[in-house]
């Protein structure tokens, strides 16, 4: 095994986790806990998929990921923003929501409980870094938190976005619309999700039932580990999808139970909770509807 | 407020009503000369292009032949499998089939709970007591399991037979014992036919998830390729759609499971080791008419056409006719019990 062999299958395992986690670290900035992640990476799946077999353009199904990620993340808004529901119940729902309803389009479209049939994606075959470079949903994967950074630290907007998530009451004391800023943040956390979820259908040509299999939770792992910081939330999906590449090349060796590298993540977001590395401090407003 | 509970007030009333409307179809009553038949899917349901879809044709056949009555229930996520179970037992259904290892405890429970009605339980996994004897199912309950080591052990062969590199893969999706049956007769036939061949066998995951995981099944796969592998041979549900992927991307083989997968990757799939789930559940519904169902375990191997592999002329040119002829021999010899393929790791 090569060096470059493993390199490129930890940034094809790593891409969706960047596109999430991008998703987590904003949306839980503005207050909101992201854990409809899975949700919306599965309904961009299907989006994508759905899109892309009709039109016969997966640039066509990448758009339809975003608005339907963002169709869903709204969903969640209206119900945390608007209603103030709780973050945690609504957050479930809505990847329950977004498991039956691909499973009922999925159905009503290509009459399969299972998958649905092959779809056009972006091109580039063989498994080294060149099959990767063909595909623009891994550049936009790699550059995803760096630029989220920059407008986190470095824009008006990215200030007003942290702002609402530490002190709501404090922001709009200043004149930030609170309300607006968190729809906003949670609408494109939705997108940036549902690209994950485009990129695992694409690249797979076709949509399975339940094809996200919990990269939306290792996503929302990885933005608790990262400690709510674009740079942070990268390094860990790194880690995590690193620690997934060992574990299937150790597999075969039967030196180390599968199992426990298969932990890794986990752990390593428990640890990060418990304080162990550091104190780990989630923005002050999470979870907590504002009072505009 | 008040408005609040005019709604609540009148989403009661209309539910009551609803209780008492009969949707078309279902709940017809019992007829004394045709079997009644009720089946409860595993998660998927009908459309999954596996064993599911196997339940249903083999249903399908018999209502058409032997005029049988079926209903068919799919239950969603969750608990309701043994309500759905349940409701047809109580509704007193000649047959009740549960579709999947899953519905193991359900089913043995139910049985005890109904003497008088006849269960049958696909893939049912039958419980060992402490000191490994087999603790047999309810008089009432047929545990309908195939000898997937056997199917597998031809595929095996046939991987050595056909791959050059003297390496080959396997994919399963949870790493568990009604899995490693697949594996364990996947590696005894490579090994008959190439003694010095490797086999790389490789699991998704732990838990049900790993059988929808098409995108682990694609590393998987691609992992294995690279390491020289040339067949692949996967019992990973939709994981194993991953695989297909990866041989396509690669331009390897892949060998699927359960049913025929070739539409899945035509050109990229060997052949599949198929599962006769439809001819088990038609067998089942049969005994019943017949007035000879008996409990007990029934094993659907080769010699019963259980299990086997697909050959047609899809796959024909990928399949030489002297490693054809070889599988032959294999199977016959199978069935004669010149072999004995083991069924655990």
């Amino acid at each position: 095994m090569s060096v470059l062999d493993f390199l490129s299958q930890t940034l094809r395992i790593a891409v969706p986790f960047l596109l999430a986690a991008a998703g987590g670290v904003l949306s839980e900035r503005a207050g909101l806990i992201a854990l409809g992640l899975e949700g919306y990476m599965l309904g961009g799946a299907f989006c994508a998929a759905a899109v892309s077999f009709a039109s016969g353009s997966p640039w066509l199904g990448v758009s339809a990921a975003l608005v339907g990620g963002a169709v869903l993340a709204l969903v969640y808004a209206v119900g945390t923003i608007r209603f103030r529901g709780d973050q945690v119940v609504i957050g479930i729902a809505i990847n329950l929501l977004a498991v039956g309803l691909t499973r009922f389009f999925l159905r009503l479209f290509f009459g399969s409980s299972s998958n649905s049939p092959r779809v056009p994606g972006f091109g580039g075959t063989g498994t080294g870094f060149l099959a990767l470079a063909y595909n623009p949903l891994v550049w936009i994967g790699v550059i995803v938190l760096p630029t989220l950074g920059w407008i986190l630290y470095r824009t008006p907007f990215g200030l007003r976005v942290r702002a609402v998530g530490e002190h709501p009451a404090a922001a709009a004391s200043v004149g930030v619309p609170v309300t607006r800023v968190r729809y906003i943040a949670v609408a494109f956390s939705g997108m940036l999700a549902a690209l994950g979820g485009a990129y695992l259908a694409l690249d797979q040509h076709q949509f399975t039932d339940g094809m996200t299999a919990g990269r939306g939770f290792i996503a929302l792992a990885a933005t608790i580990f990262g400690r709510w910081n674009p740079k942070g939330a990268g390094l860990a999906c790194l880690l995590f999808a690193a620690a997934e590449t060992l574990q299937i090349r150790l597999q075969g060796t039967h030196a180390i139970p599968s199992q426990f590298v298969e932990m890794i993540p986990y752990v390593l977001t428990i640890v990060a909770l418990a304080g162990v590395v550091g104190r780990s401090v989630p923005p002050a407003a999470l979870g907590k509807p504002s009072t505009e | 407020m008040r408005k609040l509970l005019i709604l609540v007030g009148a989403l009661l009333i209309v539910h009551v009503v609803l209780l008492f409307v009969s949707p078309s179809g279902a709940a017809a009553p019992a007829s004394r000369a045709a079997v009644n038949v009720g089946i409860v899917f595993d998660l998927g349901g009908r459309g999954d292009k596996s064993f599911n879809d196997g339940a249903y044709l083999g249903a399908e056949r018999a209502a058409r032949e032997m005029g049988a009555r079926v209903r068919f229930i799919e239950p969603g996520e969750g608990s309701d499998r043994e309500s759905g179970l349940r409701l047809l037992a109580a509704e007193g259904m000649d047959l009740v089939i549960g579709v999947g290892f899953i519905f193991t405890d359900d089913l043995t429970q139910l049985a005890k709970e109904y003497p008088n009605t006849h269960f049958a339980g696909v893939d049912y996994s039958v419980a060992t007591n402490k000191d490994g004897k087999v603790i047999p199912p309810p008089p009432n309950l047929a545990a309908l399991k195939f000898r997937e080591e056997q199917g597998s052990f031809l595929v095996g062969a046939l991987a050595a037979l056909v791959g050059k590199s003297k390496k080959v893969g396997f994919v399963g999706g949870m790493n568990f014992p009604l899995i490693h049956k697949f594996e364990a007769g996947y590696i005894a036939g490579v090994k008959r036919v190439c003694p010095d061949c490797e086999v790389i066998s490789q699991y998704a995951g732990v838990t049900p998830e790993a059988f929808r995981n098409p995108g682990k099944g694609k590393e998987l796969a691609l992992s294995q390729y690279q390491q020289g592998v040339d067949v692949i041979f996967h019992a990973s549900g939709s994981t194993g759609l991953g695989v297909f992927e990866a041989a396509r991307q690669t331009n390897k083989l892949a060998i699927g499971v359960d049913a025929d997968q070739y539409d899945e990757a035509p050109g990229f799939v060997l052949t599949s080791m198929v599962k006769g789930v439809d001819n088990a559940v038609f067998d089942a519904i049969r005994r019943v008419k017949e007035k000879r169902f008996q409990g007990g375990i029934y094993q659907y191997g080769l010699a019963e056409g259980g299990v086997g592999y697909v050959y047609d002329q899809h796959n024909e040119r990928l399949i030489p006719p002297t490693v054809r002829a070889r599988l032959e021999q294999l199977r016959r010899d199978i069935i004669e019990g010149r072999i004995n393929v083991p069924s655990t790791r």
